[in-house]
């Protein structure tokens, strides 16, 4: 038998390259490359040859197209900040287990699956001034008047909630029971309070989920776009980033200004979540609370 | 030489827990002094972390109170009571240096910060790992990160110190050091503890006194001696390591003698006061017991040789077909014919069951 | 006791939360089923003529074939590419390993509004925009890195002992696909498939941006009724409604059997 100089066999042989091809050049294709196109396109405006950043220029010239950056900021963070709240409250007093919680969470699952529209119309009917709500508030007396909830900003951030609230509450409650609970046992006896260990324990634990779970729920609520036009004002109070964007594409069939206002609103995701993650390096170092460095 | 602990004078419990309908502790009644080492030992699912667990306050009692120094102590939460407590799996904070781990406890309480930091220099000095401040738990090896978890119970001073299981995820050899520096230091300060292990081996080196528990039933309470020598129910028996049990009717009885016989064999045993002629029992015998030849002689011969080193063990079939395990430094061969014998002053006998 | 109270506020806090669900839910379904209704706490009469009216009117008939063509289309389309790629990922280490697990992780992060216009606008170009080609293909986009997620922690499972024991036993990589790999992970096929089939249904913004005259999803029609010149009445738009949430439910239900609800959602240790 001869000696073959042997070669290591790497693993990313003929057969995983052959596996990997179709779904790599899928997401290649319909993902990376209308990314790439919609960028292109936002610098090549309609009128005007060659390059140029007209198409920007325009959107933060005109207060009906930049102003959507602050409606849209206004709907998210807040609702971000309230959903995050309430579900790490939530989570946190649920993670050991609670009472039918295999059937709480197949109910929480129904917002998320059953999707905006029906929500929303939903939202509609139940807050909406004759919706039953109103009629059980005026019935017992609290009020007089109905409360308008709907074609405002509040019924858009009703709508962002519902959807929003479930989604995290479940990321954040499977998150925070993975962490090993022996870590708080001992830490009650080392003496410390429920409030103690949440504070120095736990939180410092849970901030990497929450971090990701405030970027994740910020950013799908920076894109809101069906609810802000069902249950909000889409050409006044409730115009956010999205509309502005579909209307170019749809309504004026300007494709440069609309792939445009899309690259506008990418970039402000983006920026939130450089954001959150300066926020998140800078606590981190406060979050290991000790006593006399050396 | 550290100084000595204000540990506690007397725990008094009887606990009782149940989940649903499935009973996990039964009544289980002991008393504890100041300055014992007790162990609860048994297989996993005997009730002895769950135990554990309620003196620490962790989990409820279904039923049942525990003193502390004469004063019930139940409605304390952990918090409060006072006890230290060590886990299986360590549960240091992971984020936490070792300093800040070992100084958590202290830094919930008024002391200044030269104060804090001098306790836990000493302390990490007595668990030989100063120097290692600044590491994380990540950093260090499994036993260097057992011994930062006791010193993180021990700097509170703690009146009662819990250990569940701690050595268990060590290897053999590091099990076998941290179990003598764990009894160093229980001397050293003066602790009262509770050792909760499986491994016999454990319970008997540390302990003044072992519980031996089973489905949450306490089988037998006493020291290493009593029960390594003079268990009181087939079931610590087999725990401790009496591997040959005979199912014997009593045929004689007399001068505290008690003469059984199973099959062809006939056995003969220390008996006290309660044994009943006629009845029916159990007589166990450990392999290195076991001798070659000698009082009450039985054939067999030899069907497997386990090589152990200096012993091997063997199990020998016997005529009227049981299969005994004998341990023994001479050296057997499959297929040898041995004659067996069991000292009178090794047989035990136990409860029919 | 501080606990116990504690407790009571979390409880009504998820109750609270629950009854408001239910409330809208209903309020839809109450309405769907009502003659007419008009500020009083329950219909003064029933009837299921709406359904009827909403069938014939939005053309459900079309709509819900174009819809489930869609759905086993991009199910299909998605587990047949995602299912080796999930293999190899789960299987085998290599350097830009890291790499492809992000590029597929984005389009699942990234939300569709932001990606859905630049995908709109180039399929446009191409001039499958509006087809019911251009929605399978936009839904697709999220649908196949999800079909690889999925996929992946049952690929896991399956120990690599099996496949070696089968190579040692001589059988070939077909024969250990067919005969050892497909069988243990109908499981997995079967809980990815019915999330993308639920996924599919219910998304909006890629079916609403690529969907057009005749390749409307049940929600875009929905939506799209809700706004349409000439009011529809809304009692028929809720029958829509209901119909739609029927078949959304009973495809959880059976999702349920494979699937823990928190399974269905985005796992925050990746």
């Amino acid at each position: 038998m001869r000696a073959v100089p042997t070669r290591e066999r790497s693993e990313f042989d003929l057969l995983a390259m052959l596996c990997i091809l179709p779904s790599l050049l899928y997401v290649l294709c319909m993902f990376v490359y209308p990314f790439l196109y919609g960028l292109y396109l936002s610098l090549r405006p309609p009128k005007i040859a060659g390059f140029s950043l007209a198409n920007y220029l325009t959107f933060f010239g005109d207060p009906y197209q930049y102003g959507t950056i602050w409606i849209t900021f206004s709907l998210a963070v807040p609702n971000t900040i309230v959903v995050l709240l309430l579900s790490l409250f939530l989570a946190y007093g649920m993670r050991r287990g609670f009472f039918m919680e295999r059937t709480v969470t197949t109910i929480l699952i129904l917002p998320i699956s059953l999707g905006v529209i029906l929500l929303s119309e939903g939202i509609l009917g139940f807050y909406g001034s004759q919706g039953w709500l109103n009629q059980a508030i005026i019935a017992l007396g609290l009020v007089s008047e109905p409360f308008i909830l709907t074609h405002n900003y509040i019924g858009v951030i009703l709508a962002l909630f519902m959807q929003q609230f479930p989604f995290c509450f479940l990321m954040l409650l499977g998150y925070i029971s993975g962490i090993d609970p022996s870590l708080e046992r001992s830490a009650r006896m080392l003496g410390a309070t429920p409030w103690t260990v949440f504070r120095r324990v736990m939180l410092p634990l849970i901030a990497p989920g929450l971090a990701i779970a405030f970027a994740l729920v910020f950013v799908m609520s920076f894109a809101v776009f069906p609810s802000a036009i069902m249950l909000g004002q889409p050409s006044g109070s409730t115009r956010t980033i999205s509309i502005a964007a579909y209307q170019q594409a749809f309504e004026q069939y300007d494709m440069s200004y609309a792939s445009a206002i899309a690259v506008v609103m990418g970039l402000c995701q983006l920026v939130a979540l450089i954001v959150i993650i300066l926020l998140r390096r800078r606590m981190a170092p406060a979050a290991t609370m000790g006593v006399g460095k050396r | 030489m550290p100084e000595q602990f204000n540990s506690l004078n007397s725990l008094r419990l009887g606990l009782t827990k149940r989940y649903g309908s499935k009973t996990v502790l039964d009544n289980l009644a002991l008393e504890i002094r100041g300055g014992e080492f007790v162990t609860f030992l048994g297989p996993s699912g005997c009730g002895k972390s769950t135990a554990l667990s309620i003196v620490a306050g962790l989990t409820p009692a279904t039923e049942g109170e525990i003193w502390l120094d004469g004063k019930r102590a139940d409605d304390l939460p952990p918090e409060k009571r006072g006890f230290g407590m060590v886990f299986q799996n360590y549960a240091l904070f992971p984020h936490m240096t070792v300093f800040d781990n070992v100084a958590f406890g202290l830094t919930l309480k008024p002391l200044m910060k030269d104060e804090i930091k001098r306790r836990v220099q000493d302390m990490l000095r007595l668990v030989q790992l100063l120097g290692f401040e600044d590491r994380y738990p990540g950093q260090l090896s499994g036993g260097q990160q057992q011994r930062v978890a006791i010193a993180r119970a021990l700097v509170l001073r703690p009146r009662l110190m819990l250990f569940d299981e701690p050595l268990s995820n060590l290897d053999a050899k590091l099990r076998v050091e941290m179990r003598a520096e764990i009894k160093q230091i229980h001397a050293e300060l003066g602790l009262t503890s509770i050792y909760v292990t499986h491994d016999q081996a454990e319970a008997l080196s540390l302990s003044d006194r072992i519980v031996v528990l089973r489905h949450g039933v306490l089988m037998q309470s006493g020291s290493p001696q009593d029960i390594h020598d003079r268990p009181k129910n087939a079931f610590v028996a087999d725990f401790m390591g009496f591997r040959n049990f005979f199912k014997v009717k009593i045929a004689s009885l007399s001068q505290g003698m008690a003469e059984g016989v199973s099959g062809v064999v006939t056995l003969r045993a220390r008996a006290g006061g309660d044994v009943v002629l006629g009845a029916n029992a159990i007589m166990a015998i450990r392999p290195d017991d076991i001798e070659l030849s000698g009082e009450g002689a039985v054939c067999g011969r030899v069907e497997i040789v386990e090589y152990l080193g200096r012993e091997q063990e063997a199990a020998i079939r016997i005529d009227g077909g049981t299969k005994l395990w004998l341990r023994t430094t001479s050296r057997l061969q499959v297929g040898d014919t041995v004659s067996l014998g069991f000292p009178i002053d090794k047989v035990v006998l136990l409860p029919n069951e | 006791m501080r606990k116990r109270l504690w407790n009571l506020a979390l409880y009504l806090v998820i109750l609270g939360f629950i009854l408001n669900m239910m409330g809208i839910v209903s309020h839809v379904v109450v309405s769907a089923f009502a003659k007419r209704w008009f500020g009083k706490p329950l219909p003064p009469a029933f009837t299921t003529d709406w359904f009827a009216y909403a069938w014939t009117n939005f053309d459900l008939g079309q709509v819900l074939g174009v819809t489930l063509f869609i759905a086993i289309a991009v199910v299909v389309l998605s587990l047949l590419i995602g299912f080796p790629a999930a293999y190899i990922l789960a299987r085998r280490n290599f350097r830009f390993k890291s790499v492809l697990l992000l590029l597929y992780f984005l389009p699942l992060v990234i939300p569709q509004m932001t990606y859905g216009i630049p995908l709109a606008t180039t399929l446009y170009r191409y001039g499958v925009g509006g087809s019911v080609l251009g929605v399978i293909l936009a839904v697709m986009v999220p649908m196949v890195p999800l079909a690889v997620f999925i996929l992946m922690p049952f690929f896991e499972q399956i120990s690599i002992n099996l496949e070696w024991s089968g190579q040692v036993l001589g059988a070939s990589r077909v024969q250990i696909f067919r005969r050892i790999l497909f069988p243990l992970m109908i499981p997995g096929i079967l809980t990815a498939g019915i999330l993308i089939l639920v996924n599919t249904i219910s998304n909006f913004e890629l079916a609403f941006l690529l969907g057009g005259g005749g390749s409307q999803t049940l929600v875009v029609a929905l939506f799209y009724n809700m706004f349409a010149g000439g009011v529809r009445p809304v009692y028929s738009i809720d029958a829509m409604a209901v119909i739609y949430m029927v078949m959304v439910m009973a495809l959880l239900l059976v999702a349920l059997r494979f699937v823990r609800p928190t399974q269905m959602v985005f796992r925050l240790d990746r």
